[in-house]
């Protein structure tokens, strides 16, 4: 009675320990060959290229929109206790502490952690990882390292925009349709703005783009079965990803904060 | 082999293993390969040849076995000796595996680029060179792997297998996927590159007609071991049952043909 159900428990407690073990190495790998060289600069400025500058739309958009919502939202809210003036405090502090580096994060997430694990998930399935090696040429420090690099010092970069024009966003709304004075607000948001709120971000900013390349390189890495192999890899490097970013934000929030 | 003992074979395979769970794919596998001689390894589809080759390769590790180089131990070398023997290797795998992030001419010259062994400019005239090696012109020297047919992308992966000039050279099914007359033009490429680099090779393959032109030597691979080898003219009047439903591709005989 008990065996039938035991077995496929076993099975999936198995294949979880070969996933953990299998993602500690891959970890493992990429920082070690992070901290030692050769590096491939053109790699790794391609990658900031393709992280950061072509980022910037999706998270300037987010971003706008976000600072937006945020100035709206708390004003219906706070009209009722006569708390209006703490709008730009109740802005700049979620943009900065959370959702500065957590939407941003998720949106790059979806945009390069997908084109990260397809491109590299491509390579494995038709064989250009293999080939790289035979051509006396590490996977690891020409292909994985060139993006966690780039992730990690470009998302920070992004995020200090989304920072910048999510504060923006809420400023307009808070100006043009609830009647603040533009000298007042910009003054407000000034004095509440703390370094520790935007470093705690940043940091936030620089694991998740840790995390985002690591998913998407390893998923594309591992990756087998032709197109349908390449499909699963982009769906698990995204998803994966974000729900790397969404606990790590707790963790870090937790350790700046808690 | 007819070889002096004190000369080692320039590639010896003894009892290679390799499964992939229960999958048997090499049950070991004994083989030499001479010094400068063309060798074709002949198999049906499936058979694992390509996983052969990724044993001697270093890129899938052989479960039981010995693999030798000059006489020189690669399985379980790593890092810098695995590469240094790596590097006297080239491949040219079945799809051709160009790097599609790359034009033409950087895919030739990838390991000069990478290793910032040469500037560009010459890298790029050395790709050049390559290219006409395999009789393509400067003109598709800045177009994109995707933009060429399959016959063109042989022919500039085989550019960038003989530009690190190795002494040993791979080719996994060089004709698979190719009309006739352009496997034909393949299979003359590959046995002049090989001449002309004096360089041993191994071909894989289950087209009975490439591997007449290539060959010195024929080995028949069959349920993961070496079942016949014998130079290429014996092949035709070869008893061996394996062997003789192979060369004519009949379904009657002892090869199992599953669909
Ligand atoms: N990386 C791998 N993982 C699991 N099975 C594999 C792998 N590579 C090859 N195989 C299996 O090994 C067998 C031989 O494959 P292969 O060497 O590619 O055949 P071929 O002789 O056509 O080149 C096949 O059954 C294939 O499914
Ligand atoms: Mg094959």
């Amino acid at each position: 009675m008990v065996v039938p159900l035991l077995t496929p428990l076993g099975r999936a407690f198995l294949a979880f320990l070969e996933t953990v073990g299998r993602l500690t190495l891959f970890t493992g790998s990429t920082l070690w060959h992070c901290v030692r060289g050769p590096w491939y600069f053109r790699m790794i400025g391609r990658q900031m290229i393709e992280i950061g500058y072509y980022s910037l739309p999706v998270v300037a958009l987010t971003a706008i929109f976000t600072g937006m919502v945020l100035a709206l939202q708390s004003y219906t809210g706070f009209a009722r206790f006569s708390a209006e003036s703490a709008i730009p405090n109740v802005v700049v502090v979620s943009i900065t502490r959370e959702l500065g580096p957590v939407l941003a994060g998720l949106m790059v997430a979806g945009r390069i952690g997908a084109a990260m694990a397809a491109e590299i998930g491509t390579m494995r399935v038709t064989e250009q990882i293999d080939a790289l090696v035979t051509l006396s040429t590490n996977p690891f420090k020409y292909l994985v390292v060139p993006r966690v690099l780039a992730g990690v010092t470009m998302l920070p970069i992004l995020v200090l925009i989304a920072d910048i024009i999510g504060i923006l966003g809420g400023y307009l709304v808070s100006t043009t349709q609830l009647g603040f004075n533009q000298q007042a607000y910009l003054q407000n948001t000034w004095d509440f703005m703390e370094f520790e709120d935007v470093f705690s971000g940043l940091v936030k900013a620089s694991v998740f783009g840790f995390l985002i390349a690591l998913m998407g390189c390893y998923h594309g890495y591992h990756s087998r079965g032709g197109a349908q192999g390449v499909g699963t890899a982009t769906t698990n490097a995204v998803v994966s990803a974000s729900i790397l970013i969404l606990s790590f934000n707790y963790l870090i929030t937790g350790l700046f904060f808690g | 082999m007819n070889q002096s003992a004190d000369t080692p074979p320039k590639l010896r395979i003894r009892g290679l293993s390799k499964a992939f769970g229960k999958n048997k794919v090499l049950r070991g596998l004994d083989l030499d390969v001479a010094a400068g001689e063309s060798l074709v390894v002949i198999g049906g589809s499936g058979s694992g040849k390509s996983v052969l080759l990724k044993c001697i390769l270093g890129l899938l590790p052989p479960d039981e076995g010995s693999i030798q180089i000059d006489g020189r131990e690669i399985v379980g070398l790593g890092g810098a000796e695995l590469e240094e023997a790596r590097r006297r290797i080239g491949m040219l795998f079945q799809n051709a595996a160009l790097f599609d992030s790359l034009p033409v001419w950087q895919n030739v010259a990838f390991v000069p680029l990478a290793q910032k062994r040469m500037s560009r400019k010459e890298a790029r005239s050395l790709a050049l060179e390559r290219l006409a090696d395999v009789g393509l012109d400067a003109e598709v020297a800045d177009l994109a792997p995707a933009e060429l047919s399959g016959g063109m992308r042989k022919r500039v992966a085989l550019a960038r297998a003989i530009a690190v000039h190795p002494e040993i050279l791979f080719f996994d099914e060089p004709t698979t996927g190719l009309d006739p007359i352009m496997g034909d033009l393949i299979d003359r490429l590959i046995r002049s590159c090989v001449t002309h680099l004096g360089a041993t090779s191994l071909t894989i393959t289950h087209d009975m007609d490439s591997a007449r032109r290539i060959s010195d030597r024929i080995a028949m691979l069959y349920q993961g071991k070496i079942v016949w080898q014998g130079p290429m003219e014996r092949i035709d009047e070869e008893k061996n049952a394996v062997v003789q439903q192979f060369v004519s591709g009949s379904t009657e005989g002892p090869i199992q043909v599953t669909l």
